[in-house]
């Protein structure tokens, strides 16, 4: 057994033998456990920043925390995780947020 | 508190094989136990609530409302650590079998007394090996002591075997009940300090890799798919349980050295994963767990008497099974009695026969496995029951008639 | 009430501690509930996750959506084991005085905690063990594909009561006021800061607290995405799930259930109902049914709020 720590996830990852497991499967935090789950949209959410009146009611609803908030105070959107739930959009008291079909063509199949 | 415990001086106790149980958790500096009552194990939560209590043992003591609930909080506090205990029998170690396979799976090093009994219906709560050989195959590792002397040396010795590297895995520390957890015998025990010095120090930080710690967020038991070559290379649920296999071989040797250590340090030697007795020129040699296997030494003495060659095996640990012991006792012996209190129901014979068979069948030119079922719920095995089996099995040796059936020792019919 | 703009820029609530990416269903209830669960409880949190669907959502090996020490659990240990950190801490703490403060959190479903985990929450709760024990209720077994549990309620349809259940909900958070333990809480995933506040506030407390979040779930409910956090708002409003808190034994009602006593406040239940497929077979009768035991839960209230003052 290795003396170490701490696995890196990319070193888990990268595990090629049997011999460099630790005793027990170790999971490491990062974003995207699952992968990019952007994938998931049929719709993508979009912020009209003239509209937005910086309440944050979005950010608190995203189940999948993917709102940041930027610089200026305006809700960003990571769409590289968002999943298209649309909670969002619903809930958004000034209408800011729009719904608008995804047009990529989903891969494969 | 720390100078009450310390304070423990070498001295003889006549105990019940129970409190040999409890003092060796007291020795072993437990740090948490879990505990629920069962007959005939009680007595062992008795008395380590009553070491708490008096502060004579530094633990949390956790008196859960299940057995289930008794292994999950081992494995709770094992995850932190820190060295654990508790002891159950037969219905409970059923309860807990879920949790077993999770304590072996994640790798923990628990130990746990088992005073084993009848499993039910009808009620019975006499030895009877049923209960934890149906835990023969959830990764723990399985001793069998054979007198009070060796429950408590066994006991202590486990914990320097599981929380070894290259081990790290639970185990049992098996007496019958009654006729081992409520008779009385001597039992010798070292200073503390020396069991201090004998035991690995439990690092502060834990055992890497099952610590909970907020600084190092670690997920455990997190999903896995079945994978494969070329499939997903992060996928390895197969390889992590293959590694609780590596660990059983890698157990074999640590058993051996720390058997050895055990007795430069304290002058006691109970067999490393057996124990021979009088095997050297035997060509019939009796295969026992537990007080059956004391008593064996008995009825092979009165054998030899006769002038039989005829020994007996002790087998101290089950799991990992002393394969190759067994393989180079089988170049000189011809016959393996192996009586025992289980049933491998729908097979012939008791649990470890089968298992005996097993590894030994395999050579082409192997010795005979007689098994015989004997003294199952806590019947009485007789000096001459054993001694009857041992005739039968030299009759066998001389004649080369090797029956199949099964020999069920000491039935009503 | 909390300010979203101030709690953006807290330095514990400000932080994400269930990372995005991870494999929990678009819109669920209960990765919302958890993500408000855990900004209350902060970095030094152990969270035990008996089996459910937080033991998927997390994400697969080697990867975990939970930055915080997060143990995948027996189904029926959740509770147990958290007896078993604590232990396991408190005997650490006297090696490492810096193992204190860590706050031990179970983490489990309805079928983990009405069913199958009841004995074990309840041995933990009789011992007072020092924990808190989250319940997400998203009324029924949805990991293994909507069956009904203790938690799902009269005329809903799961996959093994096709034709609608019919049992009323267990009343859980009752059984746990029962045991006397410190703080018993419910909340609800569509209000994420009375969620919140709740677990700052339990977190407090030294003992066993109970909280039981109902978490609206859009496939095992059948309704869109977009609409968990209405079906979780009209749930409380019709009166179907009731916000309160009891603290030492006081009850006191919280939220927007605190104009619903007065049964002319109360939406009736139809418009909680009609958002969602599980009901959509329920016939007038049932509704009736429903709907009497949701009144006859806040008749039993008032007589518990009148004895109490
Ligand atoms: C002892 C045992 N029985 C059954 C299962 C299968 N199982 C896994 S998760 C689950 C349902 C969980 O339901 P709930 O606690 O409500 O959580 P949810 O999935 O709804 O979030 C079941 C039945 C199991 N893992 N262990
Ligand atoms: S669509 Fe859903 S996941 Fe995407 S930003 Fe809106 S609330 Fe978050
Ligand atoms: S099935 Fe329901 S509770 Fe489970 S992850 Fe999906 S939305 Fe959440
Ligand atoms: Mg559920």
């Amino acid at each position: 057994m290795t003396e170490k720590k701490y696995w890196k996830w990319k070193e888990i990852e990268t595990h090629t033998s049997i011999n460099d497991l630790p005793p027990v499967p170790l999971s490491l935090p990062n974003y995207g456990s699952l992968g990019e789950t952007g994938d998931w949209r049929t719709f993508r959410p979009e912020i009209d920043k003239s509209k937005c009146n910086k309440c944050y009611i979005c950010w608190m609803y995203c189940p999948e925390a993917v709102i940041e908030i930027d610089k200026d105070g305006y809700p960003n959107i990571d769409y590289v995780y968002c999943k298209g739930c649309m909670i969002c959009a619903h809930e958004c008291p000034k209408k800011a947020i729009e719904q608008v079909r995804e047009k990529k063509e989903p891969e494969g199949e | 508190m720390t100078e009450l415990r310390s304070e423990l001086k070498e001295s003889v106790r006549i105990i019940s094989g129970n409190a040999a149980c409890a003092w060796a958790a007291r020795y072993a500096r437990v740090q948490v136990i879990s505990a629920y009552p069962i007959t005939p194990q009680t007595t062992i939560v008795e008395k380590l609530s009553d070491f708490v209590e008096n502060g004579e043992l530094d633990a949390e003591y956790i008196r859960v409302e299940s057995e289930h609930s008794v292994m999950a909080c081992l494995i709770g506090a094992s995850y932190n650590g820190v060295r654990t205990y508790s002891a159950t029998s037969g219905q409970g170690l059923a309860y807990m079998h879920e949790m077993l396979h999770w304590a072996a799976g994640a790798r923990l090093p628990i130990v746990m007394g088992i005073v084993d009994r009848g499993m039910a219906p009808p009620w019975n709560i006499w030895a009877d090996h049923q209960d934890v050989l149906a835990a023969r195959d959830t990764g723990w590792m399985i001793f069998f002591a054979s007198n009070h002397q060796e429950i408590f040396d066994t006991t202590i010795q486990m914990y320097k075997i599981c929380e070894n590297p290259n081990v790290f895995l639970p185990a049992f520390v098996c007496l019958g009940g009654f006729i081992m957890s409520h008779t009385q015998q001597p039992v010798h025990m070292p200073d503390q300090s020396l069991v201090d010095e004998f035991l690995p120090e439990v690092p502060k930080n834990g055992w890497p890799h099952f610590f909970l710690d907020p600084d190092r967020p670690i997920t455990h038991g997190n999903l896995q798919n079945p994978g494969g070559p070329n499939i997903d290379p992060s996928c390895w649920y197969y390889e992590y349980r293959y590694l609780i296999q590596k660990a059983h071989e890698n157990a074999k040797q640590v058993i051996i050295d720390v058997a050895k250590e055990y007795q430069k340090k304290f002058g006691i030697f109970h067999g490393d994963l057996i124990e021979k007795y009088k095997c050297d020129d035997a060509e019939v040699a009796l295969v026992s767990i537990g007080s059956l296997a004391d008593q064996a030494k008995i009825a092979v003495d009165n054998m030899r008497e006769e002038g039989y060659k005829v020994g007996a095996i002790k087998l101290r640990c089950y799991k990992p099974f002393p394969t190759e012991q067994f393989q180079e006792l089988a170049k000189k012996i011809r016959v393996f009695p192996v009586m025992e209190r289980s049933m491998a129901f729908g097979l012939i014979g008791g649990i470890v026969s089968i298992d005996l068979k097993a590894i030994l069948y395999q050579h082409p030119k192997h010795p005979f496995v007689l098994p015989v079922i004997a003294g199952v719920g806590g019947r009485d095995v007789r000096v001459e029951d054993q001694i009857e089996v041992l005739k039968t099995a030299v009759e066998m040796a001389e004649t080369n008639e090797f029956k199949t059936e099964l020999i069920v020792s000491g039935l009503h019919e | 009430m909390v300010k979203l703009k101030e709690l953006i820029k807290d330095p514990v609530a400000g932080e994400e501690y269930f990372l995005k990416g991870n494999s929990s269903c678009a819109g669920c209830g209960g990765e919302l509930a958890f993500r408000w669960i855990m900004k209350a409880l902060g970095k030094r949190t152990i969270v035990v996750a008996p089996a459910s669907c937080f033991n998927v959502t997390i994400g697969l090996y080697p990867r975990a959506g939970p930055a915080i020490p997060y143990l995948n659990m027996a189904f029926a240990a959740g509770a147990a084991t958290c007896s078993g950190i604590v232990a396991g801490l408190a005997a650490r703490k006297k090696l490492d005085p810096s193992m204190e403060d860590i706050t031990v959190l179970c983490f489990a479903g309805d079928g983990g905690t009405i069913d199958i985990g009841i004995q074990g929450l309840s041995g933990a709760a009789e011992r007072g063990t020092d924990f808190i024990y989250i319940c997400y209720d998203n009324e029924a077994y949805m990991n293994t594909g909507t069956q009904r549990s203790g938690g799902t309620p009269f005329g809903a349809w799961t996959t093994t009561t096709p034709t609608g259940k019919k049992e009323h909900k267990k009343n859980v958070p009752m059984i746990m006021a029962a045991h006397g333990i410190p703080y018993v809480a419910t909340a609800c995933a569509g209000y994420p800061l009375d969620l919140y506040q709740k677990v700052l506030k339990a977190k407090k407390i030294k003992g066993t607290k109970y909280i039981h979040v109902l978490a609206p779930c859009a496939p095992g409910w059948r309704f869109p995405t977009e609409q968990a956090i209405e079906v979780g708002r009209k749930a409380v409003q019709t009166g179907m799930w009731i916000l309160y808190e009891i603290e030492d034994g006081k009850m006191t009602l919280s939220g927007p259930s605190k104009n619903l006593l007065d049964k002319k406040n109360r939406k009736p239940i139809e418009e909680y109902i009609k958002l969602q497929g599980r009901f959509r077979n329920i016939s007038p009768e049932d509704v009736k049914v429903l709907q009497k035991w949701v009144d006859r839960q806040w008749e039993d209230l008032k007589i518990r709020l009148a004895c109490q003052s």
